[in-house]
């Protein structure tokens, strides 16, 4: 049986069929789950896609962290489920408190859409292990709020703890501390990425495929598991 | 004090402010006339609205006619609606069909750019949803005043970011679009917004309200005090210093709503729940209840006591005229109504049974339980003024064709050329439109296959398929100006060129005709000459039009702008994979110039950069060409006989040169015969410049068979420079400079 990774759907999430796609052709099941679920249909990952979950109303991912099923993912997620949130997933995962730190506004004012440069940092991560340590890739961004900050000891703990995952290299496209594109937590199952590797899967439609290990990565990592 | 139907009648000779609202006496003697007594105000409310330029098009009608009379051999495989629906649908094989259409939201958008342009994307978004398709992809053609005038700073950074907010959070990419300045529209820019569909070729909706006894109703965001009068208002009257009071508030956009709208009408048109669909554009619900009803059974009761509010204090004439955004009204049988309800509640969208469909033949609403309006729809509808508008050959016609570019200092040296050249691609017209394009998102959905800045969007439709659409607007406002009817047939042939050099077979069109009064008869004989034009061409490069809109009253005080007839082609692309990129990938590739070049600088990017001037012929138009040019890149293409292909327009060979050497670094090292300068900057129509591989043939043996024209140039070269011959040298780096530096550096936030 191939693993089941969910994919959220909240009001206003828009990468979200995307997310399932890149799931697909990582050769794993993607499963949608809904944002008022109950549960979370025996998933063995779960991505949080990128969007504008409810609007971005009040703060982006502050009203989705409310949401019914995020309790659930809170919990599997503090028991070693892998999970991703990319961009507006991201931003979810900090108002959960499930990764540190926030992401703030651009800090050229500007929604920017760019094919980016990043640097893997951290390859013990299920959703990174398929990269080599220093593997540049190339793949979307996109976002208007992806300035990632958070006060010097947090960016200091994260630097002495190997929790970047990802930075951007060249131009720092959107004001974040130490060009940090993408962080984990402590015990490395919960990534958040500002830049979207679900639109780097095939040469027809993205830059690169460089995004497509994200995927593969947490499949090796559950059949391992 | 609610005016009624009771009271008309008591009252007959009651003063009623029609002049105010944009009717004539004898508009308002013909409503009065149909209705056998005064109109009470919510119907005269309704009437002004219905009968203004931008809802009947009253001033269009007989010239847009043309549209259905000169329909190409081709039309009736490929369409399945044509015009008069919310968006004309087509037919793309394998059981799915697109739908698309372009729309102006100009006078708005000056007012408040942000809103304006947000809204013109949610406005376009609704039309193409309420043919029951899922929206997948926007594009803008914009316009706007001289980019050094103060005002365009303004204007530009707040309708950028307006369709960047809107699209970006709907989720659709947005794959193309247009960037132009020029001084005739200062104080009015346009703002085209141009949305494509997908559905199912059985799955097409349409706005009628059939079945007595079927249930009204009104679903999405709230009916609110915004964009009261706008349609009739703000877009039929032209701005003057005079008259500030026509100026009322801008619709506001919520993108978030619309969202949901969506997803809840792809959910309720999977179910196959509702009879008929409007979306509440222009005159909001006057516009929804008399469309649905006329097209439909006829008659509709309905009880506006029961539309949601989120402002009580309104009066039913505001009601009926409000345009706030992100509303819908559906006809749903009454043993589809729960289901209906529960879908809408699942995304959270509020829905409300407002009315009844009737055989009466009447539209009646009620307010507090009195009649306030009882009319026939169709006169609404249907039976509004049609005028056919006096125009004439403007006097100074002759004189602007007369004056020629020919006298025209010209570059010469090789150093001037060099100096040309950077100057041409440095101007806002020719330089780089990235600051514009990275603001909005152009890879969610997963299915952008090409986008800025290549020559067209080209969509994947089918991921089992890998059968895909191609998309591209064009218009040149100063070639229109010099002769309205090639200016026309220009911008068709133009962006049927652009779908053509992605490998993409171009089948239809939709236009957006940006034109200024009506009432000026130099402006009607452009629009009638345009129109006339681009009906001729239509026809001779199977290019149905679909659908459009026409944006009159462009002008500030009595200057109109450049006529701008916009125009938006579909092409079908068989297998994406096949698609053709602009830009030069491989050192050693040859570069090949199809076409003849001519020396045609009329209207030209090089005599308005170098020189301010405007005057003598467009480039000539050949249709025969166009088509020839069309058929073999499609061909190329699909052969994958050339390893990229970027069209020829504004700038010339010159323009797609830079462009092409930019796009991955890798330079150009090129050898023209005859005049450098004619070589390099022409407009002449009909070209492309493409890459065969070193030692491949069978190009040049295909534009042989085909009779295509063309000259080998030169070679794409590992050195990075653009090399014309022992003319001159240009490192790709300062061609950079020149190409990215222009708009960043006049607009961007600091």
């Amino acid at each position: 049986m191939p693993a089941r990774v969910g994919v959220v759907t909240f009001p206003g999430s828009l990468d979200d069929r995307d997310a399932q796609r890149a799931v697909r052709l990582a050769g794993a099941e993607p499963v949608a789950l809904w944002h008022a679920d109950a549960d979370l249909h025996g998933v063995d990952a779960v991505v949080l896609p990128g969007g504008f979950s409810y609007g971005d109303y009040l703060r982006c991912g502050a009203i989705a962290r409310f949401a019914k099923v995020m309790p659930l993912i809170v919990d599997a997620a503090r028991e070693g489920m892998p999970v991703l949130g990319i961009c507006n997933g991201f931003q979810i995962l900090c108002e959960s408190h499930l990764l540190p730190g926030a992401l703030v506004r651009n800090d050229h004012r500007t929604f920017n859409c760019l094919d980016q440069r990043l640097r893997i940092d951290n390859t013990s991560t299920p959703w990174t292990s398929g990269y080599t340590a220093g593997d540049e890739i190339v793949i979307p961004l996109k976002n208007g709020e992806g300035g990632y900050v958070a006060d010097a000891a947090t960016l200091d703990a994260l630097e002495a703890e190997g929790r970047v995952v990802a930075r951007y290299v060249g131009r720092n496209p959107n004001g974040s501390y130490r060009d940090i594109a993408g962080i984990c937590n402590e015990q490395g199952n919960v990534v958040g990425l500002m830049p979207h590797p679900e639109h780097a899967i095939e040469d027809l439609t993205g830059p690169s495929t460089d995004g497509l290990a994200f995927f593969t990565s947490v499949l090796k990592s559950l059949v391992t598991a | 004090m609610i005016d009624t139907v009771s009271a008309a009648v008591a009252d007959p000779e009651a003063e009623q402010p029609y002049a105010a609202l944009g009717l004539k006496d004898d508009e308002y003697a013909k409503i009065c006339e149909i209705l056998g007594r005064r109109p009470t105000t919510s119907e005269l409310a309704m009437y002004s609205v219905m009968w203004s330029e931008h809802c009947s098009y009253k001033s269009s009608k007989v010239h847009l006619r043309q549209f259905g009379e000169k329909v190409p051999d081709n039309a009736s495989e490929v369409l399945l609606i044509g015009m008069g629906e919310n968006a004309g649908v087509v037919d793309v094989g394998n059981g799915l069909a697109v739908t698309f259409k372009v729309e102006s939201h100009n006078h708005p958008s000056f007012v408040e750019p942000h809103q304006g342009a947000a809204t013109g994307v949610g406005g376009i978004v609704r039309d193409i949803l309420t043919m029951g398709a899922r929206p997948i992809a926007v594009m803008d053609p914009l316009r706007f005043g001289a980019a050094d005038h103060p005002d365009t700073g303004r204007l530009i950074r707040g309708i950028v970011e307006g369709i960047g907010s809107y699209g970006n959070c709907l989720g659709l990419p947005n794959i193309g679009g247009e960037v132009v300045f020029d001084p005739s529209y200062n104080s009015n820019p346009l703002v085209n917004a141009l949305c494509v569909g997908v559905l199912p070729a059985d799955g097409i909706q349409l706005a009628r309200a059939d079945g007595p006894g079927n249930k009204v109703v009104l679903f999405g965001s709230r009916t609110g005090g915004d964009g009261i009068g706008g349609a009739s208002v703000l877009a039929s009257a032209t701005f003057d210093a005079d008259k500030p009071s026509r100026r009322p508030a801008v619709q506001m956009g919520d993108p978030f709503a619309e969202k949901l709208l969506i997803e809840c009408c792809m959910e309720i048109f999977a179910e196959r729940l509702v009879v008929g669909i409007q979306d509440l554009g222009a005159a909001g619900l006057s516009c929804a209840t008399t469309e649905l009803a006329a097209a439909g059974t006829g008659g509709m009761d309905v009880d506006l006591d029961l539309a949601p509010l989120r402002d009580p204090t309104l009066v039913p004439e505001e009601i009926l005229m409000s345009e706030s955004q992100e509303r819908m009204m559906a006809v749903v049988t009454p043993a589809n109504l729960d289901r209906f309800v529960e879908l809408c509640h699942k995304w959270g969208v509020t829905a409300t049974v407002i009315g009844t469909v009737t055989d009466t033949g009447r539209l009646v609403m009620r307010w507090h339980g009195e009649t306030i309006v009882d009319v026939p729809p169709r006169t609404l509808a249907h039976d509004g003024p049609v005028y056919d508008r006096p125009y004439a050959r403007p006097e100074w016609q002759d004189a602007l064709q007369a004056d020629s570019p020919s006298k025209l200092p010209r570059p010469a040296s090789g150093d001037e050329l060099r100096a040309t050249l950077l100057t041409m691609v440095a101007s806002p017209n020719l330089c780089s439109k990235r600051w514009v394009w990275e603001q909005y998102d152009r890879y969610v959905m997963g299915n952008t296959v090409l986008a800025m800045p290549d020559d067209a969007g080209v969509l994947r439709l089918d991921e089992s398929t890998s059968t895909g659409i191609a998309l591209a607007t064009d218009g040149n406002g100063r070639f229109a100006k010099l002769d309205p009817y090639a200016g026309a047939q220009l911008a068709l042939a133009e962006a049927y060129r652009n779908v053509s050099v992605t490998g993409a077979r171009p089948i239809a069109a939709t236009d957006c005709l940006n034109f200024g009064s009506p009432e000026d008869p130099d402006v009607m004989w452009q629009f009638a000459e345009a129109t006339r034009g681009l009906a001729d061409a239509c026809q001779t490069l199977g290019t149905v039009i679909t659908g459009g809109n026409v944006s009159f009253y462009n002008q500030t005080g009595s200057t109109p702008i450049n006529p701008t007839p916009v125009v938006g082609v579909l092409g079908l692309v068989d297998d994406v994979h096949s698609r053709t990129r602009m830009g030069f990938r491989t050192a050693g590739d040859r570069l090949l110039l199809l076409g003849d070049t001519r020396d045609e600088f009329g209207g030209s990017e090089w005599a308005w950069t170098v020189h301010g001037h405007l005057g003598g012929l467009p480039p000539a138009v050949d249709l025969a060409a166009e088509i020839a040019l069309g058929q073999s890149l499609v061909a190329a293409a699909v052969g994958g006989l050339v390893t990229s292909a970027h069209d020829l327009s504004d700038g010339g060979l010159a323009q797609a040169l830079v462009e092409s050497c930019l796009r991955h670094g890798l330079g150009a090292s090129v050898s023209l015969d005859g005049d450098a300068f004619v070589a390099l900057f022409s407009e002449s129509t009909a070209r492309a410049l493409v890459t065969v591989g070193d030692g491949d043939d069978r190009l040049t043996a295909l534009l042989a068979a085909n009779g295509i024209p063309y000259t080998e140039i030169g070679v794409v070269t590992a050195h990075a420079a653009l090399v014309v011959g022992d003319a001159f040298e240009v490192p790709l780096t300062e061609l950079d400079e020149a190409f990215e530096g222009t708009l960043p550096r006049m607009f961007a936030h600091r």
